[in-house]
């Protein structure tokens, strides 16, 4: 690992004032650190957000739910509240990685690190989620911008994620059998507004599969998915899986998910 | 005194390795250590144009930064292939050079091109960045089946040919299919398999100047192998000034039997630079550097009668060595694979041929079963195929052509001293309650699964020596094993062993048959290896060796204690030495109370004389101590059997493939410590069911590695199987006293056919290793439509 300035800071003002673009904000370090051990990634500072007390914690209220930034798997995973209002997000936090991750890992860096293959991204998508910024709101369809690419400037720094509470929904990943990211993975969350079907792991970047919006937006049934074609060009094809599976697994694991909304 | 030979006695080891009290390589650290990092070729194939080390020399902390130039000034000798293997034709086998550090060209991705040598680990890996290496890089050899048809990666060694080795009778198998009702063919991949021993490899070379002696840790698993290769081949230091020390060590599998370019340069630079040099390698030098195994390309056929009698089997192979000739990558794809190639069965005639050849990727060397997990998987594959084919049974086929006479002289090599292939079949149908599959079958189908179920009966040649024959194939080493019992004069015991533990929990089992032979407690013995200044010369632990050779020179040795011992005791109990007998640790006059304790004997041995109380006389002509060794070599391989049965279901949704219930019921012979024995069978069967459905090496076109990390390396893990079903049977072996046979690698040989046979079995159509989830998924998208075009 080459060297840098290592910075702890307990404020957020004085985190965005450290930040450069030399610079990354560390919460759980589950990308940074490994990336920085391979030689992937180097910094010259590093601005560690964890003491930051606003940023951790969780509130429910009748329609969202708000995560601060810092807040681990393990928390959302454990969360009474959370289990009640959206027992779908409580349980995609409990299938993120390994109990080490999960107890590391943060809600925050999982999204600004937009790993094409991550979980929560597709809870944003399907929970109509708005990211609060140290200096706006984002709503989730503007925020995943490409493959590790996010509305995000410089500096900015995630504060929290809102999720709207739905009136169903349900993950459903199948997993990379080395890495157990997901291979596909589906989020299916019916609103009042309308339904959503956040997919992960399928393409570059998380996206709101329209094919199968509009088929459950007329019947809510997972034979309503049976005659959805899913087209496979633009789907990630790689030594685990070619984009005609990943279009299949899209359908299949959006049938899943509904039949256990 | 109750037998401990048979006892579920607990790892006396554990307590150490579990609680993280045990001393591995990395954690030895010298007054005056240096750190190395090695500069990795990038590239696949190149030739080595110039390497400017000046930058890299200047930095900071950098204390020497060595390349393969001053490999050659200092005459540093290569890397070495330890197995001659002749061709059909009976000329040699080609082999290029293989320099600890390139000097003219790199040949796979992670080839060895310089080492930084710093005060500090990153010191040396932010230098090795500034070594300027320009490479001519030139169109890699990269698939095993592809190779012979490649440009010519050495100017010496056309088609990229090691060796195409013939064992069989052509004519003969010629004539059995001739006269054939029916030949089952098969085209079969054998996937090529990273090791993943959980420790890295690691090296810590001590050079001490002013004795010239190089102490060198290493992770190994035979340190005087090790020893003898670094001294007479690469030349570093005589065997008398190199001593090398395999503490504990976190796995091999194989990976670990011969030492690599990195404990060359760590003693060669130690010696050059008077300071201790440190290599410990990460992961993705592990995945890039270590020997990788498998990755045979074969086809066979097996010829039959209707009533399914064997008469026949050829077997055609592409075996991939890499870039280099390794120590064992030469033997592996042709003694230890085509004599096992017939199976346990009677085959009245066959052949296997082997075109080895080299490609572009790491070198290929022995990986848990080294060459019989291969051949185990083309027979088996083969018979349950033959069995689809003739509408037989699966277990009546097998049944129908094992033989039922030991020794049995099986086709090829091997006399097979004993066995009962038909009673180990029969009791795993019955564990598996064969009679329930149909059964089970439809309640898979009735929740949408697909359920398929697979055989493998297997027997392997392992407990490798003996050494007369092992070296009249081409062996450059004996294979023979040693001990030395060593009593302390107050009555506890230190055994030395040639062999070594890198996790099979020899301090356990070989103080078992100690304290047994000896009637010594088993917490007054202890286990010594893998320190060649300890103890005598020795082969070390792989190829399932360890109890049945090393085990028995512990015996042998024992057997010499008494017998000294016998002696003594009747010198002290003034009575003739035929007179006492032997028994639970105590030399008794026969048909009297008179005795003496074999510590008593063994006191008397240190302290020959009169010293107030102390009255030990020694017989005339006796020397004073108890210390025995014993080197054994036996006469015969050992041949371990078994029959495993494999039950999947599959998804059809999503081709995941679940392993629903596996039985494996095997014949080891005597079983010293069932604990340990089921933890190896454990671990045997997890990675050959890992090969079957999960891992593989993948190498794209340009010979980079893909699966370079467990991001893409499929490991398999504790909730991809079910509770294994396990039961021995036992023909005791009639090569050594003990009756043993070997349990660390049946495992490995005998669950991926049996898995794969079940998976073939569900699906109806053959299938490659691994069954992804993709791959099952096709096969069943096309029985979906074929089905539906049926109705």
């Amino acid at each position: 690992m080459k060297t840098f300035n290592y910075h702890s800071t307990k404020d957020v003002k004085e985190a965005t004032k450290l930040a450069s673009s030399s610079s990354a904000f560390l919460a759980g370090g589950m990308t940074t650190i490994p990336s920085m051990k391979l030689g992937l990634a180097s910094y010259k500072d590093i601005i560690d957000i964890k003491r930051i007390k606003k940023l951790s914690g969780i509130k429910v209220s009748g329609k969202s739910v708000t995560i601060g930034a810092t807040t681990k798997h393990a928390e959302v995973a454990n969360s009474k509240e959370i289990k009640k209002a959206i027992p779908s997000l409580a349980a995609l936090a409990e299938g993120i990685g390994d109990p080490q991750v999960r107890n590391r890992g943060t809600i925050g860096g999982s999204i600004a690190n937009n790993d094409p293959a991550a979980d929560y991204p597709s809870a944003c998508i399907a929970l109509n989620a708005t990211i609060h910024t140290s200096s706006r709101k984002i709503s989730a369809d503007k925020f995943f911008a490409g493959m590790f690419e996010t509305a995000l400037k410089k500096g900015e720094l995630i504060q929290a994620v809102e999720f709207q509470v739905p009136e169903k929904s349900c993950y459903q990943k199948y997993p990379n059998p080395a890495s157990r990211y997901a291979i596909v993975g589906v989020y299916v969350a019916k609103h009042k507004s309308g339904v959503n079907v956040g997919v992960t792991g399928a393409k570059s970047c998380v996206y709101n599969e329209k094919n199968i919006v509009s088929a459950l937006s007329k019947s809510f049934s997972s034979s309503a998915i049976d005659n959805v074609k899913i087209p496979s060009s633009g789907m990630n094809s790689d030594i685990h899986a070619s984009a005609e599976y990943r279009a299949n697994m899209v359908k299949i694991f959006a049938k899943k998910a509904v039949d256990a909304c | 005194m109750a037998s401990l030979v048979g006892s579920r006695v607990e790892r006396k080891e554990d307590k150490k390795l579990l609680t993280g009290r045990g001393k591995y390589t990395a954690d030895v650290t010298f007054a005056h250590q240096t750190y190395a990092y090695f500069v990795r070729s990038p590239h696949a194939r190149a030739q080595i144009k110039n390497v400017d080390i000046s930058k890299a020399a200047k930095a900071s902390g950098v204390v020497a930064v060595l390349t393969g130039k001053d490999i050659v000034n200092d005459k540093i000798g290569g890397l070495i292939a330890g197995w001659r293997i002749k061709s059909e034709d009976g000329s040699d086998m080609k082999v290029p050079a293989h320099p600890p550090l390139a000097s003219e060209s790199v040949n796979y991705v992670g080839d060895h091109v310089a080492v930084v040598i710093a005060e500090s680990l990153d010191e040396a890996r932010n230098a090795a960045e500034l070594v300027k290496v320009d490479y001519k890089v030139l169109k890699a050899v990269v698939k095993t089946d592809e190779a012979m048809k490649s440009d010519s990666i050495y100017k010496d060694i056309p088609k990229n040919l090691c060796f195409d080795w013939l064992l069989g009778d052509r004519a003969k198998v010629k004539e059995a299919f001739d006269g054939a009702d029916k030949i089952i063919k098969v085209d079969l991949i054998n996937n090529r398999l990273v090791p993943n021993a959980m420790e890295p490899r690691a090296a810590n070379a001590d050079y001490n100047p002013s004795t010239e002696e190089i102490t060198l840790y290493t992770t190994s698993q035979n340190p005087h192998l090790a020893r003898i290769i670094i001294s007479a081949f690469n030349g570093v230091a005589p065997e008398n000034k190199l001593r090398v020390i395999a503490p504990d060590v976190g796995g091999g599998f194989g990976s670990k039997i011969y030492p690599y370019a990195e404990e060359v340069v760590c003693s060669w630079a130690s010696k050059k630079i008077e300071r201790p040099v440190k290599w410990v390698g990460d992961r993705t030098e592990s995945f890039l550097s270590d020997c990788h195994g498998r990755d045979h390309v074969t086809h066979a056929e097996l010829a039959v009668k209707n009533d399914g009698t064997f008469l026949g089997f050829k077997n055609e192979t592409i075996a991939n060595l890499g870039a280099y000739a390794s120590v064992f990558g030469t033997v592996t794809p042709t003694y230890l694979f085509g004599p096992c190639a017939t199976g346990v069965y009677k085959m009245p005639a066959a052949y296997s041929n082997v075109k080895a050849v080299f490609t572009n990727t790491a070198p290929v060397d022995a990986y848990r079963g080294a060459g019989r997990p291969e051949a185990t998987y083309t027979i088996e594959v083969l018979v349950e195929k033959a069995a689809r084919e003739l509408g037989m049974d699966p277990a009546e086929i097998r049944m129908k052509n094992f033989p039922t006479e030991f020794p049995f002289q099986q086709t090829l090599v091997h006399s097979v001293d004993s066995g009962d292939y038909n009673a180990g079949l029969k009791k795993a149908m019955e564990v598996a309650d064969y009679k329930g599959y149909e059964k089970r079958r439809k309640d898979s189908e009735v929740n949408g699964k697909i359920r398929g179920i697979g055989f493998c009966t297997y027997f392997e040649a392992c407990g490798i020596a003996p050494s007369a024959v092992v070296m009249s194939l081409g062996c450059g080493i004996g294979l023979w094993e040693s001990a030395e019992v060593r009593f302390n004069p107050t009555g506890n015991v230190t055994v030395f062993t040639g062999s070594h533990s890198h996790g099979q929990g020899h301090d356990t089992t070989f103080a078992q048959i100690a304290a047994d032979q000896l009637g010594v407690p088993l917490e007054n013995i202890e286990i010594s290896h893998g320190d060649t200044d300890k103890g005598p010369f020795g082969y070390g632990t792989y190829g399932s060796r360890s109890l049945t050779v090393g085990g028995t020179a512990i015996v042998k040795a024992c057997d010499k204690i008494i017998a000294k011992g016998k002696k003594v005791a009747a010198k002290m109990l003034e009575v003739n030495e035929s007179d006492v007998e032997f028994k639970d640790g105590e030399f008794i006059v026969a048909k009297s109370n008179q005795k003496k304790t074999i510590g008593e004997v063994a006191f008397a041995c240190y302290l020959p004389g009169t010293y107030g109380e102390v009255k030990s006389p020694l017989p005339e002509g006796e020397e004073p101590g108890l210390k025995e060794s014993s080197f054994f070599d036996p006469a015969n391989f050992s041949f371990p059997a078994g029959s495993h049965i494999c039950e999947v279901e599959i998804d059809p949704d999503t081709g995941t493939t679940e392993v629903a219930k596996y039985t494996a019921i095997d014949d080891f012979g005597t079983i010293i410590n069932p604990l340990i024995v089921e933890g190896q069978v454990h671990g045997g069967l997890v990675q050959g069911i890992g090969q079957a459905l999960y891992e593989n090496c993948h190498y794209d076109d340009s010979g980079q590695l893909i699966t370079a990390s467990y991001m893409d390396y499929t490991m398999p893990r504790a909730d991809n199987f079910p509770e294994f079903k396990l039961g021995f049977t036992c023909t005791p072996a009639t090569s050594n006293p003990l009756g043993t046979k070997g349990c660390g690698e049946a495992g490995a040989i005998a669950s991926p056919p049996a898995v794969m046979n079940a998976v073939m079995n569900a699906l109806g159509t053959d299938i490659s290793m691994p069954a992804t989830a993709e791959k099952v998924w096709n096969a069943c998208q096309k029985m979906k439509k074929s089905n539906s075009e049926a109705a």
